[in-house]
C-alpha cells in the first residue's frame, strides 16, 4: 500500500471525476475514499489512492495530472498522505 | 484517516501563505581533511563536500515534488575553517584558497549556499583564526555562495573585545571590496554571540566541533500562515492569541520534521535538529511585521513591539518543540529588515529604527539582521554596536547575532538592493556620537555573575 492524496480543483464541470477516473484506472491506480466539496464556487474533490501496483513512478503521474488537469481546466496535485496526516494527527 | 478540510487547510497554506521549508541544511566534518600541505588540504576538502552532498539537491527536489512542498534552499555548512586550515595556512591568502575550493564545491552539488568559513574566537584568537578573520572580505569577494560567521563570545567566556574590535574594520573591509556590489559582501557575514554548533540557516551556519561526521538540519517557516490564523480571530484576547499561535506553530513544525526525517532516510545521513524559526522573505505575505500588524500595532517598531515579538517568539517555540523530537540551532523569530517587507515599510516610515531594532533583539531569535547603514560609519562604531547586541546574548544567555552592511558610497535617505531572498533596504541612521575610545581598549569582557554553575 502506497497511499496518496489526490486533490481536484477548478470551475464545476461536466465530466472531471469521470476523466480523473479514467486516468487512475488506465494506470492501476486503486482509489480508496473519494470526497468533494464546493468552497466559494469552486469545486474540490479529494481522493485517497494507492498507487503501489502503478506501473508508473511517483513523479510520472504527477506530471501527467499537469497535462489533464490543464486540458480539464482544473489543478490536479497528488501528494504523499503523511504531509497531511503529520500536521492534523498527533 | 485525513479528511478533505485538512486536506485543503494544508494546501492552501502552501498555495497562499507561502508555507514552505526554508532550508535543508547539510552539515558535513572537515576535521579528517586537515593537513600541512594547502593543495592536499583544498583537494580533500572538495572531495568530502562533492561526495557527502552528492545527492542533496536531487533528494530535496524528489521529497518537494511528492510532498508538494517547496524546500527553498539546499545548504552546506562545514566545520569551522579557522580549525580546519589551522596548520596548512601561513598567510590570510592561505585561507582564501580554501574559500574559493568551498565555492567550487557549493556550485558542483547545485547548492545556493555554504557555510562554515568561520572562527570561533569568544576567548581569544590563535594565529589562525586571526589569519582567518583577516582574509574575510577577500574570501567574500571572490566567491559567490561562501557565507562566513565569527562568533566572538558566550555567556561562559565574556566577550573578546579585540575581535570585536577587529570585526568592526572586517566589516568595513568587506563592504569595500564590493563597494561595487551594494557592499554586499557584509550580508554574507555575521558576528555572533553563543553561536549554536547546529543552526541551519545562512549566513551563520557552521558545523560545530561537537556534531558528529554528517547531518540534517531543518529550517522551517511560515510568517504568512501564522498572520493568516490570527486574521481568523482578529481582536481576541491573549489567551486565544497565543494559543493559536502556538497551534499553528505545532502544524508549520511537524511538515518540517516529516521532511526532516525522509531527506536523512533517503540520504542515509543522521537527523539532527529542526531550527522552530519564522523566517520572513521579501515577498508579500511572507512578514513578521505584518504578524505585528495584525496583533494590533500600527507598525513594526511602534511601542508594544518587544512585548508583541516576545510573546511571538515563546508560543513558536511552545508549540514547535511538541512537534519535533529535537530542535535546536537559532529557534524563534528573525527580524531582518531588508528580507521583511513590513519592516522595510517601517523603517521608511520611520517607526523603526536602530535602537528599537536592539530592544526587539533581547526577545528575538537572533539579532540585529541584514541593517543597512550609512557607508561612511567608522569601524569603531560598528564595533560598539556589535559590543552593545554581543552584551545582550552574553547577559541573557542567548544567542545574538549582527549582521550589519555599511553600503559603500550611500547614506541615509538611500536604498539598497541585494536582490533575492536578500532583498532591499533603506539606510538607517546611526547615532553619531563616538565610542572610539571605550572600542580601543584591548583584552576582554569577563563572563557574568550567573554563568558561574558549577
Amino acid at each position: 500500500m502506497k497511499k496518496t492524496i489526490i486533490t481536484v480543483v477548478g470551475k464545476d464541470s461536466v465530466g472531471i471525476i469521470a476523466k480523473v477516473c479514467t486516468y487512475l484506472a488506465e494506470n492501476d491506480v486503486n482509489i480508496l475514499d473519494i470526497s468533494q466539496t464546493i468552497t466559494g464556487g469552486y469545486f474540490n474533490m479529494m481522493m485517497i489512492a494507492d498507487i503501489a501496483n502503478s506501473k508508473k513512478a511517483f513523479t510520472e503521474i504527477t506530471d501527467d495530472f499537469d497535462v489533464l488537469g490543464e486540458n480539464i481546466g482544473c489543478v490536479i496535485k497528488m501528494q504523499r498522505e503523511d504531509i497531511f496526516d503529520k500536521m492534523h494527527r498527533l | 484517516m485525513v479528511n478533505i478540510h485538512e486536506v485543503l487547510e494544508t494546501n492552501q497554506m502552501i498555495e497562499k501563505e507561502n508555507l514552505d521549508v526554508r532550508t535543508i541544511t547539510l552539515g558535513i566534518s572537515l576535521l579528517d581533511c586537515a593537513d600541512n600541505d594547502l593543495d592536499e588540504l583544498n583537494r580533500k576538502i572538495y572531495n568530502k563536500i562533492t561526495s557527502t552532498a552528492a545527492n542533496l539537491v536531487e533528494t530535496g527536489e524528489a521529497i518537494e515534488k511528492e510532498f508538494g512542498i517547496p524546500i527553498v534552499n539546499k545548504r552546506i555548512s562545514v566545520t569551522p575553517i579557522a580549525l580546519v586550515g589551522a596548520s596548512a595556512c601561513k598567510t590570510p591568502e592561505d585561507f582564501v584558497t580554501i574559500a574559493q575550493t568551498l565555492d567550487k564545491a557549493a556550485k558542483k552539488v547545485g547548492v545556493n549556499f555554504i557555510g562554515g568559513y568561520s572562527a570561533l574566537v569568544s576567548k581569544g584568537m590563535t594565529n589562525a583564526d586571526e589569519m582567518l578573520i583577516r582574509s574575510i572580505p577577500r574570501a567574500l569577494a571572490v566567491t559567490d555562495m561562501v557565507c562566513s560567521s565569527v562568533n566572538v563570545g558566550s555567556t561562559k567566556t565574556g566577550l573578546d573585545m579585540d575581535a570585536i574590535r577587529l570585526m568592526g574594520e572586517v566589516i568595513h573591509q568587506a563592504a569595500e571590496e564590493t563597494r561595487d556590489r551594494d557592499s554586499i559582501g557584509c550580508a554574507k557575514l555575521v558576528v555572533f554571540c553563543n553561536a549554536p554548533d547546529d543552526n541551519p540557516f545562512m549566513a551563520g551556519a557552521f558545523h560545530g566541533v561537537t556534531e558528529s561526521d554528517a547531518i540534517i538540519n531543518v529550517g522551517v517557516s511560515g510568517p504568512g500562515v501564522v498572520k493568516k490564523a490570527l486574521e481568523s480571530i482578529h481582536g481576541a484576547d491573549f489567551e486565544v492569541l497565543c494559543e493559536t499561535v502556538k497551534k499553528t506553530a505545532f502544524k508549520i513544525t511537524r511538515v518540517g520534521q516529516l521532511v526532516a526525517k525522509e531527506a536523512s532516510k533517503r540520504l542515509g545521513i543522521p537527523f539532527g535538529i529542526i531550527d522552530l524559526s519564522l523566517a520572513p522573505t521579501p515577498a508579500i505575505g511572507d512578514s513578521i511585521a505584518d504578524i505585528f500588524e495584525e496583533m494590533g500595532l500600527e507598525r513594526a517598531g511602534a511601542p508594544g513591539t518587544t512585548a508583541a515579538l516576545a510573546l511571538l517568539n515563546d508560543q513558536v517555540k511552545k508549540g514547535g518543540v511538541m512537534a519535533s523530537s529535537y530542535v535546536g540551532g537559532l529557534s524563534g523569530a528573525f527580524i531582518p529588515v531588508s528580507e521583511d517587507q513590513g519592516m522595510i515599510r517601517a523603517v521608511e516610515c520611520g517607526a523603526l529604527t536602530i535602537e528599537k531594532l536592539e530592544a526587539m533583539t533581547c526577545v528575538c531569535s537572533v539579532g540585529l539582521d541584514m541593517v543597512a547603514i550609512p557607508g561612511d560609519t567608522p569601524a569603531t562604531t560598528i564595533s560598539g554596536i556589535i559590543a552593545d547586541e554581543m552584551a545582550i546574548g552574553m547577559i541573557n544567555q542567548k544567542t545574538t547575532a549582527v549582521r550589519l552592511i555599511p553600503v559603500i558610497g550611500k547614506t541615509v535617505g538611500d536604498m539598497v538592493e541585494f536582490g533575492g531572498l536578500l532583498g532591499y533596504a533603506p539606510i538607517m541612521p546611526v547615532n553619531g556620537f563616538s565610542c572610539a575610545d571605550f572600542v580601543n581598549r584591548k583584552g576582554r569582557i569577563p563572563a557574568p555573575i550567573h554563568s558561574f554553575k558549577n
